[in-house]
């Protein structure tokens, strides 16, 4: 029995060497025809479909094919970033709220919110960022700054790429990181609500009968206590909003060719291409395409993997040192 | 802080200057007191900004179905710009029906060895494996499902592709769920058993596994619901059908709820609209279900848990 259970338990591990091992293999020619290249160049051609298909380097392709990921890997970093910035204090703000102030019933009220945060399919979450947050953003938001933002070279990545187109139809960089930013709030906030109940109420109470307020105490005491594992879920929020694909597809407004110069500007990530681009990739009957969107799968892995390990490497050694009554502070 | 110290320090001048200084100090309390509101207020804040998207989101998606929701979405199959969800929904449930079997096999075989052959300060390289898989994104997978199963392997558009793709995918939750929940089985229990000379194999199935059930359920429910809304390891794998599943593993496509979503919403057609915010709806309602089933099984563990224990001030071990 622990034999085959054994087995079973290794598959993971088997799963994880195949897949990586499928898209290097896929992705050879595409890393060989590209280069270095492929993350500096803002460019985004598949070839014409009809074009002849030639060779280069040993690498058959169709005449004029080049790819560059540049506005792919910026978009990605882009819309994380917008998403954390907007993520951590609120998902930090409302798990202080639900320790140290909601009485329990309404505290699990929150955690039942949370969990229909996290539950919520992304598909859906794309609908809703495609049909209400973006109009929203580009009418409510977007149009009011761009009236008041003054033309200056550094702000009118806030303003908007003139006032006058400004407002798009939402689709673009804002939307794309408002979306990742409430997909990844329960993760955060209720990694850290789940850290803040083991701090030891000893410390706090200790905090307050010096005098401090407790939002002092909160500042002083209970979150440098919890630090590092905050930093791991932040990290871990991180990582899934760089993998997000299907809401970023449906709320990007999908522009592979060029990194975008306003907050409200069309983009995309590389998981969003992978999956908007891979139907026309199979048109490609030379193959690269498709090996393109390996060499991207790849890239894409790499950093997320980096983004997850690093998550967890910082929680659990929170959870080691940090645990214990009297040491952290 | 700084107001009270020089309350004190001043306390043997003259009743002018302690005047002074406790004015000051009172308007230090005061503006710590009004600091104080406004960190709470902040907190208030951000909670309300993780209500307002879920009700935005809730309202949105439903208020666009109600407005020409029709019953008979639900039993019609999709056709041309419109139609029905029937083919969609019971590919969804076949789907969630082969994940519940082998990730559920799985994982919780995986989740049982880990927790009940290797000590916890052993076996890291699977569990390291098996979360550093969690983290690999859907898209990748789905991906390399498409390179490897539907292409390498000749499977076609193929439920098996998909399936297998998706548990890999939700695997991980199964496992670590498994694990905690049979870890969280007092070790009491166990050395009853071995000390009343029970069979470890009787041991393992009705004193550590039984107790472990809502836990374990609770983690595969979660996983269900991850599987119920993926997207892009189905697109490339299972395709699209606007017929009822055939049942075939391979060569035959499967209709899916979040296909419809994310195909038709930006059709140019009313019928895709109304379709795609039917479908939404529809897996709206089917994750609520799932976590509001997962929260009533975590509130049956919590009622004979150690962990309770723990609140009260045991740190655990």
């Amino acid at each position: 029995m622990p034999k085959a259970l054994r087995v079973v338990a290794a598959l993971p591990l088997v799963a994880l060497v195949l897949i990586l091992a499928a898209l290097v293999w896929k992705a050879m020619p595409a890393i060989r025809y590209n280069g270095f290249g492929f993350f500096s160049r803002s460019v985004w051609n598949l070839g014409g479909s009809y074009s002849p298909i030639v060779t280069t380097h040993g690498i058959r392709h169709p005449q004029g094919a080049t790819y560059g990921a540049l506005p792919l890997i910026v978009g990605t970093l882009q819309s994380s970033l917008i998403a954390l910035i907007l993520a951590v204090p609120i998902g930090i703000g409302t798990a202080l709220i639900v320790v140290e102030k909601l009485p329990a019933r309404l505290s699990s009220g929150v955690g039942f919110f949370l969990e229909v945060l996290a539950g919520i399919p992304s598909v859906v979450y794309g609908l809703w960022g495609a049909l209400t947050l973006g109009p929203f953003l580009a009418h409510d938001i977007a149009q009011p700054i761009a009236n008041v933002m003054p033309d200056v070279p550094v702000l009118n990545f806030f303003r908007g790429e003139g006032a006058h187109n400004s407002a798009g139809n939402g689709n673009g960089l804002l939307v794309s990181g408002v979306v990742l930013a409430i997909m990844i709030l329960p993760i955060i906030a209720a990694t850290t609500r789940d850290l803040l109940r083991q701090v030891p109420r000893s410390t706090v109470e200790g905090a307050v009968a010096l005098g401090m307020t407790d939002a002092e105490a909160v500042r002083a005491v209970t979150l440098p206590w919890v630090r590092a594992g905050v930093i791991g879920a932040s990290v871990l929020g991180l990582g899934r909003a760089l993998g997000e694909t299907i809401a970023i597809a449906m709320v990007s407004g999908g522009s592979p060719g060029h990194v975008t110069t306003s907050l409200y500007g069309a983009m995309t990530t590389i998981a969003a291409t992978i999956v908007t681009q891979l139907d026309s990739a199979f048109n490609d009957v030379s193959g690269l395409a498709v090996s393109v969107m390996a060499e991207l799968g790849l890239v894409l892995l790499v950093i997320t993997l980096i983004a997850n390990v690093g998550a967890r490497y910082l929680v659990r050694r929170v959870s080691t040192t940090a645990l214990p009554v009297g040491r952290g502070v | 802080m700084p107001g009270n110290v020089t309350a004190q320090a001043t306390s043997d001048r003259r009743p002018e200057d302690r005047a002074a200084a406790r004015k000051a100090a009172d308007a230090a309390l005061s503006r710590r007191r009004l600091t104080n509101r406004l960190a709470w207020a902040a907190g208030a804040l951000s909670l309300a900004l993780v209500a307002i998207p879920v009700l935005s989101v809730v309202v949105g998606v439903v208020g666009r179905a109600v407005g020409d929701w029709h019953w008979n979405v639900l039993t019609t199959d999709t056709a041309g710009n419109g139609g029905g969800l029937l083919n969609a929904l019971e590919g969804t449930l076949l789907i969630m029906g082969g994940v519940a079997v082998i990730a559920g096999t799985i994982g919780i075989a995986g989740g049982l060895y880990l927790a009940e052959y290797i000590p916890a300060d052993r076996g890291q390289i699977l569990r390291g494996a098996s979360e550093v898989l969690s983290g690999v994104p859907s898209i990748v997978l789905g991906y390399v499902g498409y390179v490897v199963l539907v292409v390498q392997f000749h499977w076609g558009d193929s439920l098996a592709a998909g399936l297998i793709v998706l548990s890999i995918l939700v695997v991980p939750y199964v496992t670590k769920t498994t694990e905690v929940a049979i870890r969280g089985v007092p070790t009491a229990y166990r050395e009853g058993a071995e000390a009343l000379g029970m069979r470890s194999g009787y041991t393992l199935r009705k004193l550590v596994i039984k107790p472990a059930l809502p836990g374990i359920a609770t983690g595969l429910i979660v996983a269900l619901a991850i599987a119920v809304g993926e997207t892009a390891p189905l697109l490339f794998t299972v395709f699209f059908s606007n017929a009822a599943p055939t049942g075939q593993l391979t060569h035959s496509p499967v209709g899916y709820l979040t296909y419809l979503v994310y195909t038709f919403f930006n059709v140019p057609a009313k019928s895709a609209h109304a379709l795609a915010a039917d479908a939404a709806v529809m897996l709206l309602v089917l994750v609520l279900v799932l976590i509001v089933i997962s929260r009533v099984l975590v509130s049956m563990t919590q009622r004979y848990s150690p962990e309770r224990r723990q609140r009260v001030g045991r740190a655990p071990t």
